[in-house]
């Protein structure tokens, strides 16, 4: 687990934690959640950022261990920082498990959707 | 064959049904998550990287072929297929939903299985040899005693919230396959005037502080082993550190208060103990002595064997490798490494296990057994039945000829799984294999452990390996130091670290280089790496992995 971390507009970051019902990841998106990391809230205040950790912690039905971590800006939304949050995003490296399986899942179904 | 008592199997469905209320009393709101993980935890359910993780208690790692087939069941029905052996020959589900765990304990449950005391700071599962029962070196089998110390842990009330977990491993061998300096207590069954007993070793343990045990009773009478056991865990728990987590294990408390100081605690703890017990235990002893009988060996011709290994070579060299001596003419211990080119080292997939389950009870008397090494064995099979054997687990590739080979590696789940991690085992573990396969060095270079740990934890045992790889982050970027000279069998050893760290990409480099190091130095090919490690010292291996450094 990351130290503590406080963003800054210099060094932002993101919210997140695990599926309480799954386990699997979620990043904290407009006060909801979302498995998209890309789609997750980026923090750059302080203290908006501590009230939003303080809402996720309200919600134990829902997320376990919320946390902050850095992230940065990227082309798709925001990307992570470390090589720890970096296999949280995609999923582990010795089989196509996890989110990087999720997301081509959800890709496939939108693309056959859009030819429907 | 380990049979399962019917009171067993209702104790562990109460158990279940328990968890289950405790799921939905979380997922009500009942209970609150500080309230609700130690819960799971005592059920063997992580939540890791990716998802939750859940532990299943393989005792002694010995496992019947319908229990091999519920886990083959949970492997499909509620993960993603695979299951991952550890080194408390234990299995691992990397996928499971809290949800559905509920459901998984009643499947276990039906086969007398379940995940109690695989996490916590309770007696994990007692490990011991994968060949007991069957091995030739063996002073006598350990199971039943194994079985004793397994059934009087589980659930004993004192010592469910110890300082810390706590290990025990058994040994029966000449030979120690159970690496019983490296647990908190280790026992060594020997012989003395005729009399069976145990030689007693505590304070073993890897993780931050590695330090090998020590003899703290050089023979203990078989009849003394719970009350001895039961008053080293009481001196343990009542003068173990609670301040410190770093600090709490026994090891620790032997290393800060002395051997001798322990010893005379544990020894008057062990008078007042021993009153206590009013032999129930030997009659537990005697029970599960008769439960772990032999099978009926059979006396056959081994000629269809012999032929095979004349005439294919293939089969000559998974029978040089994977076969271990048998106490019995006639037969062999087989390994099935689960150590193949691309596999993780110790996955499990639900077929591969099917097809265990299947070959145990066609050529295996039942039996099978997790080995700490990650892989799986058949103890007791006749030679006459060896080359159908190999040819079915040829088809399903579990005939890899590696068996104590570099490609044989240790390595934890590491970052690619676990949330404790700080960097992957994995990847590193399979470049290094795919790297010595490919080269074609691997029988030149003969007996190797290589073992890697993703953390400091050391779930991959990586100081007892001859070759240790530690995996850490610097400043945001894996890295990982290499130790030398460990060794968990022979003459126990902690490995010394070799030197600075690797980035992942010069880690296959590296090796590689220590091992060219190593075919230079050696008097013969039977010299292994760590004799030639032990005769010669670390400085030629420490200037092969840093050449740089040894020119300048």
């Amino acid at each position: 687990m990351s130290k503590a971390f406080t963003p800054t507009a210099d060094r932002p970051g993101v919210i997140t934690g695990n599926d309480l019902r799954e386990g699997h990841n979620l990043w904290m998106c407009d006060g909801g959640w979302t498995p998209d990391p890309r789609r997750a809230t980026l923090f750059e205040d302080e203290a908006i950022a501590e009230l939003a950790l303080l809402e996720a912690i309200g919600q134990p039905g829902v997320i376990v261990g919320p946390y902050l971590v850095e992230a940065k800006r990227g082309p798709d939304g925001p990307e992570p920082v470390h090589f720890r949050e970096a296999f949280r995003q995609r999923g582990p490296s010795n089989y196509f498990h996890g989110i990087q399986a999720d997301r081509r899942t959800a890709e496939a179904q939108k693309t056959e959707s859009a030819h429907v | 064959m380990f049979d399962i008592r019917p009171v067993e199997t209702d104790y562990v469905r109460q158990r279940a049904a328990e968890f289950r209320a405790q799921v939905a009393r979380r997922l009500d709101g009942s209970l609150t998550e500080d309230e609700f993980k130690p819960l799971r935890l005592m059920n063997g359910v992580y939540l890791q990287l990716h998802a939750y993780m859940l532990r299943v208690a393989i005792p002694y790692g010995t496992i019947s072929p319908d229990q091999m087939r519920t886990l083959a069941l949970l492997a499909e029905k509620w993960d993603k297929g695979y299951g991952h052996w550890t080194t408390r020959q234990n299995i691992q589900f990397n996928w499971p939903k809290l949800v559905d765990i509920p459901d998984m304990l009643d499947a276990l449950a039906d086969v007398g299985m379940h995940a109690i005391q695989t996490s916590g700071n309770t007696i994990r599962n007692v490990t011991t040899d994968a060949f007991a029962g069957a091995a030739f070196d063996e002073a006598a089998d350990p199971r039943p005693y194994a079985e004793l110390l397994r059934s009087w842990s589980t659930d004993h009330a004192e010592f469910q919230f110890l300082p810390r977990k706590f290990k025990i491993a058994i040994s029966g061998g000449k030979k120690d396959r159970a690496v019983i300096a490296a647990h908190d207590i280790g026992l060594r069954l020997t012989e003395r005037d005729g009399k069976t007993g145990f030689e007693v070793w505590i304070g073993g343990g890897l993780g931050r502080t590695p330090l090998l045990g020590q003899v703290v009773r050089d023979f203990l009478p078989e009849e003394d082993l719970l009350p001895y056991v039961e008053a080293i865990i009481a001196t343990y728990n009542l003068a173990g550190r609670r301040d410190n987590k770093y600090k709490a294990r026994i090891k620790i408390t032997v290393l800060e208060r002395g051997l001798d100081v322990m010893r005379a605690e544990i020894e008057e703890e062990f008078l007042a103990r021993r009153r206590d017990f009013h032999g129930a235990d030997r009659d537990a002893l005697a029970v599960f002595k008769d439960r772990f009988r032999a099978p009926s060996f059979r006396n056959a011709p081994v000629d269809g064997y012999e032929a095979e290994r004349q005439a294919n070579p293939a089969f000559r060299s998974w029978s040089d490798t994977n076969l271990h001596q048998h106490r019995v003419d006639g037969y062999a211990s087989v390994v099935v490494t689960f150590k193949a080119p691309g596999q993780t080292p110790g996955d499990a997939s639900a077929d591969q296990m099917r097809l265990l389950a299947d070959l145990a009870e066609r050529y295996g008397h039942h039996d099978l057994r997790v080995m700490h090494d990650q892989n799986v064995a058949l103890p007791h099979v006749h030679k006459s039945d060896l080359p159908a054997l190999y040819a079915a687990l040829r088809e399903a590739g579990l005939a890899t000829a590696n068996a104590g080979l570099t490609s044989d590696i240790i390595a934890c789940p590491g970052m690619d799984y676990c949330a404790l991690a700080t960097a992957r085992s994995i990847p590193i573990a399979e470049e290094i294999a795919d790297h010595f396969r490919t080269l074609g060095l691997e029988q030149e270079i003969g007996n190797l452990n290589i073992r890697i740990s993703g953390c400091i934890n050391a779930c991959g045992h990586h100081h007892l390996g001859h070759i240790g790889i530690l995996g850490l982050d610097r400043a945001g970027v894996e890295n990982y130091q290499i130790t030398l000279g460990g060794d968990a069998y022979d003459i126990p050893a902690i490995g010394e670290r070799a030197g600075a760290g690797f980035p992942a990409e010069q880690v296959v480099p590296a090796i590689d280089r220590l091992l060219r190091a190593y075919l230079e130095v050696r008097q013969d090919p039977s010299e292994r790496f760590i004799d030639a490690y032990r005769r010669l010292g670390q400085a030629p291996f420490k200037a092969a992995l840093y050449p740089v450094a040894a020119d300048a």
